[in-house]
């Protein structure tokens, strides 16, 4: 099955001139497959992922993501879109710090609603187990180490169970054993829940890991 | 719902993170909807003070006849006034007495009217006090005492003697505080005044009154009706002025003009009879709205600014909480259950520091006690001008926190997370 389906992608930038980042991309990826994004700066890998986030919105082509088509929908719309079906984690961490590492977690459930408190409570101590986070879940979220946020964030991408999850470069700011901690978590969520993971790195040994590295270069996959 | 507790679950955190900063703002809406308290109540206050000063002090309606200076020239009615021009010089009044004919049916005909509560009929003239060597002038009014006395509470402005004491007393007269002094004259006394068409007469004074109002209390004395009329050397049906006290105040104006149109005579409503104090109250109240108003955007912007450097602090809480799934609305209500969490707490205390604040001017004694007569400060405490505080004060804040929230949800959040 497929997961993501990208047609015909095409991207300028307008500033300071009009520039063509992203040429004719066409590729898919199956469900349940690691792939890394890699290539040199500026060659548009994270521009790219930001596309397929749904967030960047000005794009030509066509996007599929699990099976719906998110092109052209409202941003209202694809924000509700996120919540159910994305998941993210980002170089910069990006907790909130004024919230408890559990509440950081829940919050995307919370909106969604799908479960009453409780359960979301339930189901969050059960994330942060995953990544081995559960005995500071009511730590101040600012209060941690980059590893440690890293993966509290990791816990929040996967609350909502979502279908797809990006990431980044989650381990740009990681130490090498903090990157693997990361890494042999997104690796077994692939495996065993069957999530589609797509990420940016740098790191070539994080690439090496992963079920397939999507190389690009000056807007064009080359790999 | 849910959403919208989410929401608010968030603001709330947002607020207590800085709390300095929530307090700053709070006080700045505290400070504005106190003020618009204070200076309402104050304004209030004074308007009705003098609102009761002017409805104590003159009747609702005044029937009276006045004296026709002007009249049409005598050989205008025998000359065709389009063929012929007419002109006489510095021409003379009629002698004309100001009574009120039939006076005692048009009482009774006022009487049956089913707005109408009170009707006095009274005679007014001008009369001298003879102190000694000296001569002042005043105003006599010969009234019905018990009516006259339900009519403007008399007994409440009586500062010596007793109201009661003229009913029995046929040579009584009731002097204003300030005549009294200036004649010298304490209650038992006799005073000797003379009516315009000559004649002088003793009368004993029962007690003294006072209004507020120098221009009454220095000029006004009452005496009974008969007594009046024997001054003046007129009949026992003669009077002058038909006071009358309305159910509802507020209709005089209407009232009025149907006396007028009825009996033929002038009617003046209160409103006409205290146009200044009204015109000052029109001008007061624009103020006190205008200055209070004033101080409310003056707390709004403060909002306006704290709401917009707590957006530009949370833009990567904002981007976040988009890329996870917060819409634009989400994002709206986080910032707009700020500012009206700020606007309402600070309205709160407000209320209360505002309530505090009028009791205190309340509290404070009004120094010129010789001009008029108040004791402290005039404040009412009008459960409608809090709301109206608590109402603003949200409406400002509402508005204070819409502009940036709207801004908050506009951020691109792929700018912010790129770097």
């Amino acid at each position: 099955m497929i997961s993501i389906s990208a047609k015909n992608i095409t991207k300028y930038f307008h500033e300071p001139t009009t520039f063509k980042v992203l040429k004719d991309l066409y590729f898919e990826v199956n469900k349940g497959e690691f792939v890394s994004l890699v290539g040199k700066s500026g060659c548009g890998k994270s521009t790219l992922l930001y596309i397929l986030s749904t967030m960047d919105t000005d794009y030509e082509g066509s996007l599929i993501l699990n099976g719906e088509n998110v092109t052209g929908k409202g941003q209202d719309e694809l924000s509700r879109f996120r919540n159910n079906h994305l998941g993210f984690v980002f170089q910069f961490h990006f907790l909130l710090p004024e919230f408890s590492v559990l509440e950081n977690v829940m919050l995307p459930a919370l909106k969604l609603s799908k479960f009453n408190k409780d359960e979301i409570e339930h189901r969050a101590i059960e994330k942060l187990k995953l990544v081995g986070m559960d005995e500071y879940a009511l730590k101040s979220a600012g209060k941690l180490s980059g590893g440690q946020q890293q993966r509290v964030a990791i816990a929040r991408a996967l609350i909502n169970d979502p279908a797809v999850i990006m990431g980044d470069e989650p381990t740009g700011n990681l130490d090498k054993q903090n990157s693997m901690i990361v890494l042999d978590i997104l690796k077994k969520l692939a495996v065993e829940n069957h999530q589609t993971i797509i990420t940016v790195t740098h790191d070539h040994d994080f690439a090496k890991q992963t079920d397939r590295t999507i190389e690009m270069e000056d807007g064009k996959i080359i790999n | 719902m849910k959403a919208f507790s989410l929401s608010l679950r968030i603001a709330w955190v947002h607020l207590m993170a800085k709390k300095r900063q929530t307090l700053v703002a709070m006080l700045g809406v505290t400070f504005g909807i106190s003020m618009f308290i204070v200076m309402i109540s104050f304004m209030s206050g004074v308007n009705d003070y003098l609102m009761d000063l002017a409805l104590d002090g003159s009747p609702h309606v005044h029937i009276y006849n006045p004296v026709k200076i002007e009249r049409p020239a005598l050989a205008s009615t025998v000359y065709d006034t389009s063929k012929t021009w007419i002109k006489v010089h510095h021409q003379r009044p009629k002698l004309e007495q100001t009574k009120i004919r039939n006076g005692q049916k048009i009482v009774g005909e006022i009487k049956l009217m089913p707005e109408v509560s009170q009707v006095s009929p009274s005679l007014s003239s001008q009369v001298f006090f003879n102190n000694g060597p000296l001569q002042f002038s005043g105003t006599m009014l010969g009234i019905d005492i018990e009516t006259e006395n339900e009519m403007y509470k008399l007994y409440d402005k009586m500062e010596t003697g007793s109201i009661e004491k003229m009913l029995t007393n046929r040579e009584g007269i009731l002097l204003g505080e300030n005549l009294a002094k200036k004649l010298n004259v304490n209650v038992g006394d006799r005073v000797n005044l003379s009516a315009p068409s000559g004649g002088s007469f003793m009368l004993k004074v029962v007690g003294t009154f006072s209004f507020g109002m120098t221009l009454i209390d220095e000029t006004r004395c009452y005496v009974s009706i008969q007594t009046a009329q024997k001054i003046l050397g007129k009949p026992a049906n003669y009077f002058t002025d038909i006071n009358i006290k309305l159910k509802d105040y507020n209709k005089s104006q209407q009232l009025t003009k149907q006396f007028e149109t009825m009996f033929g005579y002038k009617a003046e409503d209160w409103q006409e009879a205290n146009a200044s104090i009204l015109a000052g109250e029109v001008i007061r109240n624009t103020l006190t709205y205008v200055v209070a108003i004033t101080m409310l955007v003056v707390a709004g912007f403060g909002i306006y600014n704290i709401m917009n450097m707590t957006v530009v602090n949370k833009m990567r809480d904002i981007a976040i909480l988009k890329a996870t799934g917060f819409e634009s609305k989400d994002i709206v209500s986080i910032f707009l259950f700020q500012s009206v969490i700020i606007g309402i707490s600070g309205a709160m205390i407000g209320v209360i520091l505002g309530a505090g604040i009028s009791y205190g001017i309340d509290q404070i004694p009004f120094p010129a006690r010789e001009l008029i007569k108040l004791e402290t400060f005039p404040v009412t405490y009008n459960i409608k001008h809090y709301g109206m505080a608590i109402f603003f004060g949200f409406l400002t804040t509402l508005f204070a926190g819409y502009f940036p929230s709207k801004k908050a949800s506009k951020i691109d959040p792929v700018a912010i997370i790129r770097g």
